[in-house]
């Protein structure tokens, strides 16, 4: 049985790498390496998982330098000459060796006004909304993101402004823009426009390229980029937090 | 930070992207064409002088690359030395006056 050599962050931000040794398995994940070492080799690692199926979203770690669910990464697939770097994602502070807070990640998706303003009561009949119809569509395309932290360790743009939304939340605000029953869309194109909001994307296409559902927050943030600009004259002209 | 002024920079930015592209073309579309016929400021003061039309031609140019490169720098600006707020907006209009003082100044020489 061959082994990989696999490094794995511990501690917090200023922590190091550690070596293990962990046995080759037929159709091995990168959770299945993780698990391994935290039952068989440091009972000590820390690491999130739920689902081990690509649902949740809460496995996403760095695998040599990449954002992956680690639970949807075979082995084979990342592990170059044998060897694997596993770490916490990017752009997030590490509670403890593989583990971030994402309190930042999803309170941005509150500043984006990611949550749904209904206009009807229990009073109203059901909203037509034709399938086919343009912001159906629109919505569709954006709809299925599960949270897991992936486009936001890849984009650079967080990187370089702390306070900049990120890919996952502007990509939640733009499947609401396109819910025709929403209530609250000058507010969420307020909260979304400027420098920590869509104007900040340089379009580079991290999120796009690394999603692991294959979705495109790139194209969302260039919708809100439209509507933002088609509604210029009516956001607040003031200085707003 | 304040939306609608965010907002309106970026169209700003944009739609002088859209009259750069077009003077960038014309403006090379030109030189190529003048360096066949022999490059010299003879020839080039031939063009412009008292012509109305490329006098307009490079005040627009001018002030779409005045516009839309200081609205640029405030964004290198923020991300990178991570200048933000006043002192930005002080950067970027100092930018954009200068730029559009220095190629008003040329236009001027070359059309008068």
């Amino acid at each position: 049985m061959t082994t990989l050599r696999v490094r794995v962050w511990r501690g917090g931000r200023d922590g190091r790498f550690e070596a293990f040794e962990v046995p080759r398995g037929q159709s091995q994940t990168v959770l299945d390496v993780v698990t391994h070492i935290q039952r068989h080799l440091d009972p000590t690692l820390s690491y999130r998982f739920a689902c081990r199926v690509g649902m949740c979203g809460s496995c996403a770690m760095t695998v040599n330098g990449t954002p992956r669910w680690t639970c949807r990464t075979h082995v084979d697939k990342v592990a170059k000459g044998g060897a694997l770097e596993i770490g916490p994602l990017a752009n997030l502070p590490v509670v403890k060796d593989l583990v971030c807070d994402m309190r930042d990640f999803f309170d941005k998706w509150a500043r984006a006004r990611g949550q749904f303003s209904p206009t009807a009561t229990k009073a109203d009949d059901f909203a037509r909304v034709r399938p086919d119809s343009r912001p159906r569509l629109e919505a569709d395309a954006g709809i299925e993101c599960i949270g897991c932290g992936v486009c936001y360790a890849a984009c650079d743009v967080v990187a370089w402004n702390r306070d900049y939304l990120g890919p996952a939340a502007l990509n939640r605000a733009w499947t609401l823009v396109n819910d025709v029953r929403d209530g609250g869309q000058g507010a969420r194109l307020a909260a979304v426009a400027g420098d920590a909001g869509c104007h900040a994307c340089h379009t580079l296409m991290s999120c796009t390229e690394h999603c692991p559902k294959a979705l495109s927050p790139t194209r969302a943030i260039s919708g809100l980029k439209r509507a933002t600009a088609a509604a210029v004259l009516s956001l607040p002209g003031d200085e707003s937090p | 930070m304040n939306p609608r002024r965010e907002a309106l920079l970026w169209v700003a930015q944009r739609a002088t992207a859209v009259v750069l592209a077009f003077c960038v073309l014309v403006h090379l579309a030109t030189i190529i064409y003048a360096v066949r016929g022999g490059l010299s400021a003879a020839e080039i003061l031939g063009r412009t002088r008292g012509s109305v039309a490329w006098a307009a031609f490079y005040v627009l140019f001018v002030v779409a690359v005045a516009i839309h490169g200081a609205i640029g720098l405030r964004a290198v600006a923020a991300e990178w030395l991570g200048l933000r707020g006043k002192s930005a907006e002080w950067l970027m209009t100092g930018v954009g006056c200068a730029l559009a003082v220095m190629g008003l100044r040329a236009v001027v020489a070359v059309f008068g």
